[in-house]
Formats: C-alpha cells, sequence, structure tokens
C-alpha cells in the first residue's frame, strides 16, 4: 500500500498553538505562584505567533491535506485571525477578575488555548470526522472553564447542565452525520456535495439526517428551541468565562454552519433552509422578548446573543454569497461587540463585587464619562443603532434576504429588533439618567482601560466604514 | 434459515432483553452486569458482521475498563432507588408517548428502502484470512492521522480539566511523600536495640 506524507505547512497555525499550549502547561508547573504572569504572557505570544503564522501564509488558492479532511482557505484565515483576536481579548479583560477571585491559574490559560484549538480546527474542517472532532476539543475546554470556579454552586450547576445538554446535542449531530454516511458513504465535505448533487431529494434518510444535524447545529449556536441551557450558562460561569464563550465560539459555530450546510449539503440547500427560517424566526422572537424581563445583565446578554444568532442564521438560510458574506460580517462583529459588553462587567467588577446586575451600571456617566460612552456604544451596536456598525451588520443581513425574496423574514426581523432595543435602550437610560449608587471609583488597569476604548472605537469606527471588512468579507466567499 | 442467522437471532434476543432489564432493575448493581451482558451479546454482533476488531474493543474497553469502573461508582454511591422512583408514575405517560413516538418516527427512516440491502450493491464476504484490525491500522496512522492527533489533544485536554477541578490540597490531608520514602535510608528507620536475654524459667 503506497502512502504519501501530507502537505503539514497548511496546518502550521494548529500546530503551533497545540505546541505552545503543552509548552505552557509544562512550563507553568515550575512558575512560582506570584510570577503567574508569564503563563499569561506566554499565552498571548502563542496568538500573536498563531496570528503571524496565519497571516502570512494566507494561500489564494484553498489548499487541501491530510486525505481530505482538512482545508486552509480564506475564509478560514480571515476566521482565524479573529478567533485570535476574541481569545486575546478574552484573556486581556479577564486577567484581573480571575486574579482577584485567586482563579488565575495556568489550566484556565491552557484550557482556553486548547479551545481556541478546537475552534480552528472547526473552522479549517473538510470532513464530517474533522468538524465533530473540532466541536468536541472545543465544547470539552468550556464545560472544563464553566466549571472552573469550583466553590460557586451556580457555576457548578451550569457546567452540569452545559455538559449534559452539550453530550446530547453531540449526539444528535453525530447521528445525522452517520445518516449522511450512510447514504452517500463519504464523510469528505466536497465529495458529499457531489455525491448529494446526484442523489435522489426526496430520500427520507436524508431529510431524517439533516434534521439530526441542523438540531445539532442549532443546538451550539444557540438557537430557539435549543436555548435552554444558555442564560444558565452565561449567568452561571464566572464572567471571564462567560465572556469567552460568549465571543470566539460565535465565530467559530458560524464557520461550523458554514463548512456543513453551505458547504457539505449545498445541494439540500432547499431542505434546511425552511429549517433555519423556523429557529431564525423564533430565535429573533423569544431573545428579543425575553430579554426585556431580565435584571441580570449576564442574563440579558445571553437573551441578546439568542436574537443575534437568530440574525445569523438569516444570512446563512439565504443561501447567496452576499447572504454568507453578510453572515460572516455579522458573526464578526457581533463577538466584537459581545466582547466589549462582558468587558465592560469586567472594568465594573472589583474584588469581592461582580458588577453584573443592570442596577450596577446606574449613573456611570457621572462615575467615567468615557466609558459610559464606550458601553453606549457598545448597546447601540448591538441594537443597530447607526452609525455604530451593528447598523450596518443588519442591513447587509437583510438585505440578502430580501433578495431572495423572503421580504416578510426581513420585516420580521425588523419588528423584533425594535422590540429588542427597549432592553438596550434601558442600559443607557440608567448609566445617564438615573442617580449613581456605587461611588466606587474605577480600579481597572490601565491596559484594561486601553483595550476596552479601543473596542468601543472599533464599533464606532467599523460603523463608519464597513467597507474593508464587507470587502474581505466577500472576497472569503468567492 | 443458516446457522448464522439463529446465531443473530440468539445474540439479538439476549441483547434486547438485557438492554430492557438495565432500565428495569430494581438492584443498581444487577442493572451494571445486565449492561455488561448486553455489550457482550452486541460484541458477539459485530463479530458477525466480520468487524472483530469493534467486537475486541468493545468487550476489552468497555466490558472490561468501563464498567468496573461504573460498578465501582455505582457500589460506592449510596443510591436511594426508591426516591429516584418517586416521580416515576406522573412522568410514565409523557415518556412512554414520546418513546412511542420516536419508535414509529424510525421505523418509517429504518424500513424505507434507503436501507434495503440492494442500495449498498453486492455485499461480499472477505475470506477467512482477512483482518480487519490490520485494515484499520493500516488507515489509522496514515489517511486518518489529522483526527488521530485531535482526538489525542482531546483526551490530554481530558486530563487536564478533570485534574484541574478536582485537585485541590486541603491542608488538613496526610498524603505520602514518595521522594522522601524512597530517599528514606535505614539509620532513619531502624533502631537495634540491645535486649538482655532472659531466663525462661
Amino acid at each position: 500500500m503506497s502512502f504519501q506524507i501530507p502537505a503539514f505547512a497548511p496546518a502550521l497555525p494548529e500546530i503551533i498553538v497545540m505546541t505552545m499550549a503543552c509548552a505552557i502547561l509544562v512550563i507553568d508547573l515550575y512558575i512560582a505562584e506570584e510570577r503567574r504572569g508569564l503563563t499569561y504572557l506566554l499565552t498571548q505570544l502563542t496568538l500573536v505567533i498563531a496570528a503571524l503564522a496565519t497571516l502570512g501564509g494566507m494561500p489564494v488558492e484553498p489548499q487541501v491535506t491530510f486525505s481530505g479532511s482538512f482545508i486552509r482557505d480564506t475564509m478560514g484565515d480571515l476566521l482565524k485571525a479573529f478567533i485570535y483576536l476574541m481569545a486575546a481579548g478574552v484573556f486581556l479583560y479577564s486577567r484581573d477578575y480571575l486574579r482577584a477571585r485567586k482563579l488565575f491559574t495556568g489550566e484556565f490559560h491552557v484550557t482556553g488555548l486548547f479551545g481556541v484549538l478546537g475552534m480552528m480546527v472547526m473552522v479549517s474542517a473538510h470532513s464530517l470526522l474533522t468538524v465533530y472532532l473540532g466541536l468536541e476539543l472545543l465544547s470539552l475546554a468550556l464545560y472544563a472553564m464553566v466549571a472552573y470556579d469550583r466553590d460557586s454552586l451556580q457555576a457548578t450547576e451550569a457546567a452540569m447542565k452545559y455538559f449534559v445538554l452539550g453530550a446530547l446535542a453531540s449526539g444528535l449531530l453525530l447521528y445525522g452525520m452517520s445518516m449522511l454516511y450512510g447514504v452517500t458513504g463519504t464523510l469528505d465535505l466536497a465529495l458529499l456535495a457531489e455525491r448529494l448533487a446526484d442523489s435522489d431529494r426526496g430520500d427520507p434518510v436524508l431529510v431524517f439526517g439533516i434534521a439530526f444535524i441542523v438540531a445539532g447545529l442549532a443546538f451550539k449556536l444557540g438557537a430557539v428551541p435549543f436555548h435552554m441551557y444558555l442564560p444558565d450558562v452565561y449567568h452561571g460561569a464566572p464572567t471571564a468565562v462567560t465572556v469567552y464563550i460568549g465571543t470566539a465560539p460565535k465565530i467559530a459555530a458560524f464557520a461550523l454552519t458554514m463548512r456543513v450546510l453551505a458547504e457539505g449539503l449545498a445541494p439540500l440547500h432547499a431542505d434546511w433552509q425552511q429549517m433555519l427560517v423556523v429557529l431564525a424566526v423564533l430565535s429573533l422572537a423569544l431573545g428579543n422578548v425575553v430579554a426585556i424581563a431580565q435584571t441580570n445583565l449576564k442574563r440579558m446578554f445571553a437573551y441578546s446573543t439568542i436574537s443575534h444568532v437568530g440574525f445569523i442564521l438569516l444570512g446563512i438560510l439565504s443561501g447567496t454569497a452576499d447572504g454568507y458574506a453578510g453572515a460572516m460580517f455579522y458573526a464578526i462583529t457581533y463577538a466584537l461587540m459581545a466582547l466589549g459588553g462582558f468587558g465592560m462587567i469586567l472594568l465594573l467588577t472589583r474584588e469581592g463585587f461582580e458588577a453584573d446586575n443592570l442596577d450596577d451600571f446606574r449613573g456611570l456617566n457621572e462615575r467615567s464619562p468615557w466609558f459610559a460612552f464606550m458601553m453606549l456604544l457598545l448597546i447601540f451596536s448591538m441594537a443597530g443603532v447607526p452609525p455604530t456598525v451593528g447598523f450596518y451588520a443588519k442591513l447587509a443581513v437583510l438585505q440578502a434576504v430580501v433578495q431572495v425574496d423572503m421580504v416578510w423574514l426581513a420585516i420580521v426581523a425588523v419588528l423584533f429588533s425594535v422590540v429588542g432595543a427597549f432592553y438596550y435602550l434601558r442600559i443607557i437610560k440608567l448609566m445617564y439618567f438615573d442617580e449613581v449608587e456605587d461611588r466606587n471609583p474605577l480600579t481597572a488597569a490601565p491596559d484594561l482601560r486601553l483595550a476596552l476604548s479601543v473596542n468601543g472605537l472599533a464599533v464606532l469606527l467599523l460603523g463608519l466604514f464597513p467597507g474593508g471588512l464587507m470587502a474581505l468579507c466577500i472576497g472569503a466567499l468567492t | 434459515m443458516g446457522f448464522d442467522k439463529l446465531v443473530f437471532y440468539v445474540f439479538a434476543a439476549v441483547l434486547v432483553f438485557a438492554a430492557l432489564r438495565v432500565i428495569t432493575c430494581r438492584n443498581p448493581v444487577h442493572a451494571v452486569f445486565y449492561l455488561v451482558l448486553a455489550f457482550l451479546n452486541s460484541a458477539g454482533l459485530w463479530l458477525l458482521l466480520e468487524a472483530e476488531f469493534l467486537a475486541m474493543t468493545l468487550v476489552l474497553v468497555y466490558v472490561g475498563a468501563v464498567m468496573v469502573l461504573f460498578l465501582f461508582v455505582v457500589m460506592m454511591l449510596d443510591i436511594n432507588v426508591a426516591e429516584m422512583r418517586a416521580g416515576m408514575r406522573r412522568f410514565a405517560p409523557v415518556g412512554v408517548g414520546i418513546g412511542i413516538l420516536l419508535v414509529v418516527e424510525m421505523a418509517l427512516i429504518v424500513r424505507s428502502s434507503a436501507f434495503s440491502p440492494e442500495k449498498f450493491g453486492n455485499l461480499v464476504r472477505s475470506p477467512a484470512d482477512y483482518s480487519n484490525t490490520k485494515a484499520l491500522g493500516s488507515v489509522l496512522y496514515t489517511e486518518h492521522v489529522y483526527a488521530f492527533e485531535i482526538a489525542a489533544v482531546i483526551l490530554v485536554l481530558a486530563i487536564i480539566a478533570a485534574i484541574a477541578l478536582t485537585l485541590r490540597k486541603r491542608p488538613k490531608t496526610r498524603y505520602q511523600d514518595p521522594a522522601r520514602q524512597v530517599s528514606v535510608r535505614r539509620e532513619d528507620r531502624v533502631r537495634l536495640v540491645d535486649v538482655p536475654s532472659e531466663k525462661r524459667g
């Protein structure tokens, strides 16, 4: 039997992250407790090197290697670059929070890096097997991170729910994949699309398989009616972990949906489009309406995530290059907004005090006009108010939906966005028009303040000049 | 009816019976043993399908390792069966309803033509000396090396996560220090005492 050694070069970023994560794990053992900052610096360094390796070796032509289980293309590289950026932001924002709670350990960083590796595998997956393995790697990292604060009953409960329901979702996904494999006899996504194009479309096994796959994906994305775990996990997890879950994995989940549905199951677009329509409408409705009743900001952001997932699904279900580009733009910019939003909670949090209630933002303008303004930008962006980037992202997705003659869907999305604007604007009212209750000065480190300011301004600047990022997204998908 | 069909039905019947007993047994330890029986029978079915490697792994990994672990956990935990059965009567109708729905749905799909033998062409029996362990081995480290490596990373992460979540230094715990145990010298432990002999009388 002849076997050719596969090309390893396209997977260089993955190899770097894996090697560094293992190295950091060992190095961390020999570092004294008070010099733990070194682990943090090495983690950030890993992300920077990986980013250089990814962007430096950007291929023009897609490269497939490892017997068709790995693909490196522009979409993957772009999404990976943003995943590194989000992860770097997460580690920066959560550093002081973890320190104050004695959770600042090597394991947190190593688990986080393995999670990043899982996302990279998902983004670069070219076979159902790698899709599944990448997803499991990420999920396992997330379950462990949620449970990381062992003394918190809430965190343990959240981790338990996440683990059990996440395992169920993985099972659904796997079951669907096995059905597809049974019909087509291949796991390779490109071959799958080829064989499905020739096969009998009405085959009940195929429809059965797609239903399971879409349910599994919806679960991982957090779309209604598979969203039940999301608010509890966001709320129960330590805020440093919530910011991790709420940002980079959303980009990876988008990539996952793209690889499986838009690439592998492209010939069956009509079948999964109907399912996504139902998921999108339910997510938009439930996310925006239930968020109004929340008093905890993390929980509110969880419902807001559900509604944003609805928008991302709108872009994907349109099935056009414009729709995919719009959804990609939406996923990236949403991750940026979520990073800033949770970053604000971490900014106001201090030792022994968690600023995750809406009331903690009361009168923020008096305490710090600059950061109240940053929060204003982030919240405006989530609500979709121009000139922030959230407006442009929603516009791009809605245009794609209108282009495929689903105007009613666009109208539903806009209506529920208006409902959603209520709870976003309430935060702004609290910050600017309410009496300040908590007069403690902000104690955050200068680099956190700087990063958060950049984050807030990026949301504004991307909204003023969306052309660059949009062009990148369109370029990546054509 | 050929002999292999008879074997299939025997294994399948015992498997279904054992699986049912797993969930209807009152004693959790018995349930674990029924699960072992179920695994052994499904290993027999794998053998009929000429998948001897899977059959071996099922016996070695699941019956040999996982179920023993299970048994330990079940025996160590004080499971109150009565308490677990408290909501049984209330939830039973819903559970049965969903179960029947699932069975009907699956039956519709599985009975469809997509799973008919014709669909898969003519399946040929491999000759007796065909080794599917060898076939698996030849692709595992070559064609599937990427997936294999990721699986290894998942296991590493699982180890790290399990240790990070359970290892906690308690000040009161007494634990052994192997390094000190190994480097102990005779002089530290053994003291020779001259005991004058006594005369028994």
